[in-house]
């Protein structure tokens, strides 16, 4: 009956997990099933310009007006006239057009038959049964263009920019900055309440660090932006303190009791003889530390490492308050940054569902989940070497 | 002169005693034998001489302990040169998480040596001290931990003579080790007398017998006894010992 019990709640959860992983991962490959236009609208040409398929990137360009004659994309030597619903305006009357935009799909069919150069960007219901255009074909949302983008912007009209890497960027710089601050702040903790602290004051420090580990990260967020990020900006004297590295700093200190209570645990594992027997031989108290506790522990100081940098990926909130969530490639900690949770928690909210841009968040939270997969997975690894007693 | 002396030693873990005023000289180059039921006091004595016992916070020593005349717990005493004097081996062998050839060098490296070639050859030289050169010559480079148990603790003795030791502590070196192991170990004993002066600790009558030159009695903190093995062992002049090795109790 209880062994029962406890293999439905075992089988429940298992089957969650793999129901949530099942869920992320559907919603989120459904993006490349997208085209990186809005729903419902379409983007057209001049029937005798030769460009059939634009990427996004290349429309961007376009409104960017960083491509700006159609010869730079294969075509003829036309300049590229951009063309919104609003510019209308400009060629009918509100008469022409009808009060009800009852006659806006012949205008606008018109204005693109006589236009050579034009580009128009607008709903598809506008369309005229005889169009005299010609509608782009759009490329689905590419592997290359989600890894290889270098913007990420999910709202642009008339096309999405959908490029993770500054997002991955600010993720990986954020935490591997927090990764070096805590790394050997924590490891000094660890050998001084491992090795030479007394009981006394181990058993003070102990429940002190555990309850860092407790407090919310909002409260971390907090602290970071009351106290870190403006001394961050006096310091090196920059436009706003929301940086990086006020990221790092208090991923950093979140990371630390990870870190000191996993490699302190490995550190005192060392055997007492082992110990003696260094310092028998005249090693010194340090001697033995450097040689042999933590060449003994290095797995567990490894796994707290590990672990340490886990949990700054996945950090979310504290992150998204000092960071300034800029999604821009990164070139210094001292810019602002995004990470993926991040972006995530920001833009969940304001993407409708089941579209382009909520879809891509589900893509975000796969690539996050594959990033704390691996280092889940380099844990187990490592800690099972120690099992293994491969010393 | 002796060559380890202790004089009136009390020792103190906290508030509970002991060593009671314990009085023992020992000669250069002999094996002595510290025996006793276990929580006796042995190791705590034998840890006396490197001043292992330094490591148990809370612990108070009164009286003397002489190593060539010297007291080892007197003021400006460099503590990491006194345990470069005395080599220690324990309970259980172990070896550090390193090579073979590393465990050895150990004492060596610690201690400033970075001369390789002084340490190859001293390296070398004690693993042959410990006979055990023909089995590990060709895997120097190998995880100590893939020796056997009797091959770790010689190896142990190994390290602990690279260092070029007066003294060598032992401390029941054989207790966890199978009869074979601990026969070789016990001829070692008795080839490095001639070289070095070794007290070695056991809770074995007959290894005390078979070892030393003088065995020590110890009872609750207290010195029983301390007399030339073979006579302490025939003819014991107090009723304890008698009852000690006749194993009537203990
Ligand atoms: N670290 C320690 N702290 C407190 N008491 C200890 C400690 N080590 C040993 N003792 C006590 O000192 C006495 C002698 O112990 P020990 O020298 O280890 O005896 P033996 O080696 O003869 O078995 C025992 O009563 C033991 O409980
Ligand atoms: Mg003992």
């Amino acid at each position: 009956m209880i062994v029962g019990l406890l293999m439905l709640s075992s089988t429940i959860t298992s089957l969650t997990v793999v129901l949530i992983v099942f869920f992320l991962f559907k919603e989120g490959v459904a993006v490349f099933e997208k085209k990186p236009v809005e729903d419902g609208y379409t983007i057209v040409i001049n029937k005798n310009n030769k460009v059939r398929k634009l990427t996004s990137e290349e429309i961007k360009n376009i409104y960017d007006q960083k491509t700006t004659f159609w010869s730079q994309l294969g075509a003829k030597h036309d300049s590229i006239i951009l063309f919104r619903v609003e510019d209308i305006a400009n060629f009918y009357t509100e008469d022409q057009i009808g009060a009800n935009f009852e006659n806006l799909p012949s205008c606008l069919s018109s204005i693109v038959d006589s236009i050579p150069g034009i580009i128009a960007f607008f709903p598809e219901k506008y369309l005229a049964k005889n169009f005299k255009g010609k509608q782009l074909d759009i490329d689905k949302v590419s592997l290359k263009e989600f890894f290889g983008g270098e913007e990420w912007y999910p709202t642009a009209q008339p096309s999405a920019q959908l490029g993770v890497k500054p997002l991955i960027l600010g993720t990986l710089w954020v935490s591997f900055g927090a990764i070096l601050l805590a790394l050997p702040l924590g490891l000094a903790a660890a050998i001084y309440m491992s090795e030479i602290a007394d009981e006394r004051i181990r058993r003070i420090m102990k429940p002190l660090i555990e309850l860092l580990a407790g407090i919310p990260s909002v409260v971390y967020g907090f602290f970071g932006l009351v106290i870190i990020v403006p001394i961050i900006q006096k310091i090196f004297n920059l436009p706003v303190g929301e940086t990086g590295l006020a990221g790092s700093i208090v991923l950093g200190i979140m990371a630390l009791p990870t870190i000191i209570t996993i490699s302190e645990d490995a550190m005192r594992n060392t055997p007492r003889e082992m110990k003696e027997a260094s310092l028998a031989l005249g090693a010194s108290k340090w001697q033995t530390i450097y040689k042999i506790v933590i060449p003994y522990s290095i797995s567990g100081i490894s796994a707290a490492a590990i672990l340490g940098i886990g949990r700054a990926v996945g950090e979310t909130m504290a992150v998204l308050m000092v960071t300034g969530n800029a999604a821009v490639i990164p070139h210094s900690i001292l810019e602002p940054m995004r990470t993926i949770p991040a972006t995530i928690a920001a833009e969940l909210g304001e993407a409708p569902s089941g579209g382009l841009h909520y879809k891509a968040l589900f893509a975000l939270g796969c690539i996050l989940f594959v990033i704390t997969l691996v280092i889940n997975l380099t844990v187990e690894f490592v800690s099972s070497r120690r099992k293994g007693g491969n010393h | 002169m002796y060559k380890l002396e202790s004089k009136h030693v009390d020792f103190f873990y906290g508030a509970s005693q002991a060593l009671k005023d314990i009085n023992i000289s020992i000669e250069e180059n002999t094996v002595t034998a510290l025996i006793g039921p276990s929580g006796c006091g042995k190791s705590t004595y034998l840890r006396l001489f490197n001043r292992m016992n330094d490591l148990i916070s809370n612990t108070t020593i009164k009286g003397e302990v002489l190593i060539d005349g010297l007291d080892v717990y007197a003021k400006g005493v460099n503590v990491d040169s006194l345990r470069k004097k005395t080599g220690m081996v324990f309970q259980k062998p172990n070896p550090f998480p390193k090579t073979i050839f590393e465990n050895v060098a150990y004492g060596l490296r610690v201690n400033g040596i970075t001369d390789e070639k002084l340490i190859q050859e001293r390296v070398e030289s004690s693993i042959k001290k410990v006979v055990l050169w023909d089995e590990v010559k060709d895997k120097l480079k190998k995880s100590a931990f893939e020796l056997s148990g009797g091959q770790q603790q010689r190896l142990c003795i190994a390290r602990a003579l690279a260092i070029q030791p007066s003294v060598i502590l032992m401390d029941e070196p054989t207790s966890a080790l199978d009869p074979i192991s601990t026969a070789k170990i016990e001829e070692l004993v008795y080839e490095l007398k001639s070289k070095y002066t070794i007290v070695i600790v056991t809770h074995n009558m007959q290894q005390a017998a078979r070892v030393s030159d003088k065995t020590a009695f110890f009872y609750l903190g207290e010195l029983i006894e301390f007399n030339i093995t073979r006579e302490l062992f025939t003819n014991p002049m107090v009723e304890r010992t008698q009852n000690y090795i006749t194993g009537r109790f203990g």
